[in-house]
């Protein structure tokens, strides 16, 4: 698959997996430059919908395009030829039903002339009325992508967990959406708009790193720090959706 | 006229006592359809409120709901029921009073609704509830009077317009209900007296006798008042002196941080064991309830509080109020002056304790501005529109409604009375639809418009989430905090969630008076464990910050400009003398600015002297002009007269950053990114409905289910810029927090004469500011470059540094 081609230019923060040479972008998205492969979890499209159906509160009904949006830039700079999205694509199989026929249009626009692949999530369990293969899990040796982290997995990407990092520096603490990378795996950053995060100290991630973990934390550049970690034994961790 | 019945007389009489003027003219008004008595604490001004209700039920009996009382504080209701069913068992009258509130139980409550007292005692957010249920007409048939207690603190909240728009709705099921508002000494009783009465009703005020003035004075202490800080801890031997003296002492302090650091020190030296308690909003309230029952038992000889005592609640036998930080409003001195002696015609006693030698200034001019009586107050505007989209969805919940009949009633509220129908129209389709300009989900509105006209729930069953979400106090996300190891751990009190996302397990922190050891977060609860060893961090606590008025900043340049100061204390003068000498001494029509390092940090201070708010604005405006210049600003600081900004980069040359129309194009555009704008921005989608607080079946979601209000903000304001609610967050801002009204009136009375001082070290003026609370950060290029220093820094520290 080796064609020789060039990032356009150096646009985030370099993690190698299982001898993948991987780019974990500031804007949540993992870019794999030798298969031209752009990786993005958890978009949670629909998620505004969804909300109004089931009678909580109308959110403003732009995470969909703003989502949309952002993926657009990321392939349009990668120059990608094809797309795994990791699953919890859509907030569930509603709303991808739901989804508005402009919002439709411009994911087949996105499809059109690579290959795209719909890895199922908790929340869009089955395929939806989409273009693109839909699968439960995509071997891409040495690498292999589902949406749920499996014990001593190698070579795995995975999203779920919506990890974010904190780091203090010596004038404040920032926080922000993170890659968790350690010799088996990464563990992908939430991509939707309207989605939250899990601390990396939190219990149930800080399980499933390996020791020499670090974060790559999003943002206008991307920051490679030691995983933060959880610190004192005996206790639970928070929930996960 | 209605007579003072005989049965009333006869309970004065037997008790040796002849009822207020005030509380006769309040009787000869019982018809009036609003009246608004202003009237001192210990004026008896509660039973003149309760008196026409007392005659009328002592004449004819009534078997359903006659009076409902409102006040701000579920405490008052609580004593007021107290006050009140002793005089009514002494006369034999057969009235039946209760309280309902947040602390009533669902039992109670229940009965309450199917079978009223004759007095209801409650709040302004149980009685929201109230007329949120489908019965309420049958709950209010033959209701008569209204009391609003405290009328002129609700007045300065959205929680008097919400109180308000019930009123108007309570108007609507019982045409005859009328009004009356007791409030403490205010600048304008006119305004209060409009917000009262049903537009346009006609509203009396009456005044009862004001008492002699009051005994105040500034405490003198051996130790001089520390250069910087808020704590007082200097004052500490003088109070505790003063303490012993007195019989009980309020002890009132600004914030809940600056209260936790005082009664830790204050217990530090209570070497003779004096019964001494704390009480503030973010404590437990158990706690908070032990410190209450101990104060009516006079058990207490001191209470370290804050504003959460501020309102008339009869405590035992408080003889003097000292006041531990500079007032900042002459107004709400004057209330908590008020506080002490509850025996008419004795005058109440205060000292005001200066934290540091600004304050000493600050304490001088408001003690002038007492003897003086200029009270000081601003007026508030029209009534805010998050409020009225609540009270739509709390009369959806109540039934099917009619749009036009709820405008006609909307619009006699006193803050609303100038509310148009297109603003209401927009209101109600936020409700119905979420108001976005991409019409979305038609199927899913949240009120549907029935083909005979009226609005219903789409969901009948949203009722019950949208009454658990009602009221407008703005807590701050908290976290409970919990002491650690024995299952069923003890509850201490509650910190910012802000705040305890800086915690790294082993960091200290003062709670309750007691120093304690950050264990970790489990769910929603900090777990900590005791340790008296380390020194602590203060946690921080949402709380009001009030502005110094225009007229107080006034007065004390007018001070700075003396040549000497006989007035203030011996350090005072010498500190403002010494500040002289190393600097300048801020001055009417100029502006000081003064930069120095401090902690790495370039720092540049701009002495405005336009209240925390409008200095906050400033800052705002001043840090974004930075970031444009590659200054990497970090972050600043507003107190009431200066504005600290500190950067990596020193600032040179300050008239450009402070030119007018670059702070005007400033404000247009700031509005994007800042933390003040998303604060206020979340405060008012999660009063207008568009946040959920609380759902039914309890507790939040995992985390990273939910997400912050911030991203709703930046989405709004990229792709529907002019949604209501982003119209409310800056008609808000423009209001309360940003204030820009002040900074024109400090350029035009600058008129560009800047005096630029640039020193090695920090200045006597400066040097409170750092120790602020409320540094506000900001994100920036700086930001991304701690970040790499740090993540260069760990991944060296880690040995993974070309990994």
């Amino acid at each position: 698959m080796r064609q020789g081609w060039q990032m356009p230019e150096r646009i985030g923060c370099d993690i190698t997996l299982c001898g993948a040479r991987l780019v974990a972008l500031g804007s949540g998205a993992l870019f794999w430059p030798d298969r031209r492969l752009l990786c993005v979890s958890d978009l949670h499209l629909g998620k505004s919908e969804r909300m109004a159906r089931r009678g909580g509160t109308i959110l403003p009904p732009y995470e969909t395009r703003d989502t949309l949006d952002r993926l657009a830039t990321d392939l349009e700079r990668t120059g990608a030829r094809m797309v795994v999205c990791l699953g919890d694509s859509f907030d569930d199989p509603g709303a991808a039903a739901a989804l508005r026929e402009d919002e439709r249009l411009w994911i087949a626009r996105l499809q059109a002339g690579r290959r795209w692949v719909w890895i199922e999530g908790n929340h869009d369990p089955g395929p939806v009325r989409l273009g693109g293969e839909h699968l439960a899990e995509l071997a891409a040796p040495p690498l292999v992508f589902r949406h749920i982290a499996q014990s001593s997995a190698k070579g795995e990407v995975s999203g779920h967990y919506h990890p974010k990092a904190a780091v203090r520096t010596r004038a404040r603490t920032v926080s922000r959406p993170a890659f968790l990378a350690d010799l088996g795996r990464i563990v992908m950053p939430a991509y939707g708009t309207y989605t939250g995060g899990l601390r990396s100290d939190d219990r149930a991630l800080d399980r499933l790193m390996g020791p020499e973990a670090v974060a790559v934390l999003t943002g206008p550049v991307p920051c490679r720090v030691p995983m933060p970690r959880f610190r004192h034994p005996g206790q639970d961790g928070g929930a996960t959706d | 006229m209605t007579a003072l019945p005989e049965i009333i007389a006869d309970w004065f009489h037997g008790r040796g006592w002849q009822p207020h003027p005030h509380q006769l003219a309040m009787l000869a008004r019982a018809q009036d359809a609003a009246t608004l008595l202003i009237a001192p604490t210990g004026g008896g001004k509660t039973m003149a409120g309760f008196l026409p209700t007392l005659a009328e039920l002592a004449a004819t009996p009534h078997d359903v709901l006659h009076t409902l009382y409102v006040s701000p504080l579920k405490a008052l209701a609580a004593d007021i029921k107290r006050n009140l069913t002793g005089p009514v068992a002494e006369m034999g009258l057969p009235i039946r009073i209760e309280d309902r509130t947040g602390d009533t139980s669902s039992t109670q409550k229940r009965r309450q609704r199917a079978d009223p007292p004759h007095i209801l005692l409650t709040t302004p957010e149980s009685l929201a509830l109230l007329i949120s249920y489908e019965d309420a007409p049958r709950i209010f048939a033959g209701l008569k009077r209204i009391v609003v207690d405290e009328i002129h603190a609700l007045a300065e909240s959205k929680r008097g317009d919400q109180l308000l728009l019930a009123l108007a709705r309570l108007q609507t099921l019982c045409p005859g209900l009328r009004r009356v508002g007791l409030s403490a000494t205010v600048e304008d009783p006119a305004a209060i007296a409009h917000l009262l009465a049903r537009h346009p009703d006609p509203c009396a005020i009456l005044h009862a006798d004001p008492g002699p003035p009051p005994d105040i004075a500034m405490l003198e202490t051996a130790e001089k008042p520390p250069w910087a800080g808020g704590g007082a801890a200097y004052a500490i031997p003088a109070v505790l002196e003063q303490v012993k003296r007195h019989t009980t002492t309020l002890i009132f302090h600004n914030t809940r941080a600056q209260a936790e650091i005082f009664f830790h020190n204050l217990w530090l030296a209570n070497d003779e064991s004096l019964p001494i308690g704390i009480h503030h909003g973010s404590l437990d309230r158990q706690q908070r309830l032990r410190v209450e029952a101990a104060m009516v038992r006079n058990e207490l000889r001191a209470i370290v509080c804050t504003g959460t005592l501020d309102l008339g609640i009869d405590w035992g036998d408080v003889d003097l109020i000292i006041q531990i930080g500079a007032p900042k409003n002459v107004k709400r001195l004057v209330q908590r002056i008020g506080r002490a002696n509850h025996r008419y015609n004795a005058p109440s006693k205060a000292l005001l304790v200066p934290a540091n030698r600004f304050e000493v200034v600050e304490c001088i001019a408001a003690l002038e501005a007492v003897r003086e009586g200029a009270l000081d107050g601003d007026p508030r505007g029209p009534g805010p529109r998050d409020v009225l989209c609540q009270h739509i969805l709390i009369t959806a919940c109540a039934g099917p409604f009619d749009a036009d009949a709820l405008y006609a009633e909307v619009v006699t509220a006193g803050p609303y009375t100038g509310l148009t129908r297109a603003e209401f129209d927009a209101c109600l389709d936020f409700c119905a639809t979420g108001g976005y300009a991409l019409a979305a989900y038609d199927r899913w509105r949240r009120l549907l418009h029935r083909p005979d006209g009226l609005w219903q729930l789409r969901d009948p069953r949203a009722a019950t989430t949208i009454r658990m979400n009602i009221g407008t106090i703005q807590d701050t996300d908290t976290l409970q905090v919990r002491l650690r190891r024995n299952r069923g751990n003890k509850p201490l009190g509650e910190i910012e969630e802000g705040f305890a996302a800086t915690l790294s397990p082993g960091d200290t922190f003062l709670i309750g008076g007691q120093i304690v050891k950050f264990e970790g977060l489990r769910e929603m609860t900090v777990e900590v464990s005791r340790d008296a060893r380390r020194k602590p961090r203060i946690a921080t606590f949402m709380g009001t910050k009030f502005a110094t008025s225009t007229q107080l900043s006034d007065r004390i340049l007018a001070m700075f400009a003396q040549a000497s100061w006989p007035q203030l204390p011996a350090h005072t003068a010498e500190w403002l003398a010494l500040q002289r000498e190393v600097s300048r001494l801020p001055r009417r029509g100029r502006l000081l600015v003064e930069s120095f390092p401090f902690d790495g940090r370039a720092h540049t201070g701009f002495y405005g002297f336009a209240g925390r708010n409008a200095q906050q604005t400033l800052g705002l405006l001043l840090t974004k002009r930075m970031e444009e210049l590659d200054l990497h600003p970090l972050g600043f600081v507003a107190t009431d007269y200066a504005t600290l900004v500190w950067g990596l980069d020193p600032v040179t040359n300050p008239a450009p950053l402070l030119a007018a129309d670059i702070l005007r194009e400033g404000l247009e555009t700031w509005l994007a990114g800042n933390a003040v704008m998303k604060r206020t921005f979340k405060a008012a989608a999660t009063i207008a409905g568009l946040i959920e607080r609380n759902r039914p079946g309890g507790r939040k979601n995992g985390r990273q289910a939910t997400f912050s209000s911030d991203i709703l903000y930046d989405t709004l304001l990229k792709y529907d810029p002019a949604h209501l609610l982003m119209q409310i967050t800056r008609e808000e801002a423009l209001r309360g927090l940003v204030d820009f009204g002040r900074i024109e009136e400090m350029l035009a009375r600058v008129g560009g004469r800047i005096d630029h001082v640039v020193l090695d070290r920090v200045t006597p003026l400066a040097a409170p500011m750092l120790l602020e609370m409320g540094r506000v950060p900001v994100s920036g290029a700086a930001e991304e470059r701690l970040l790499a220093e740090e993540a260069e820094r760990m991944l060296d520290a880690a040995g993974l540094a070309d990994a």
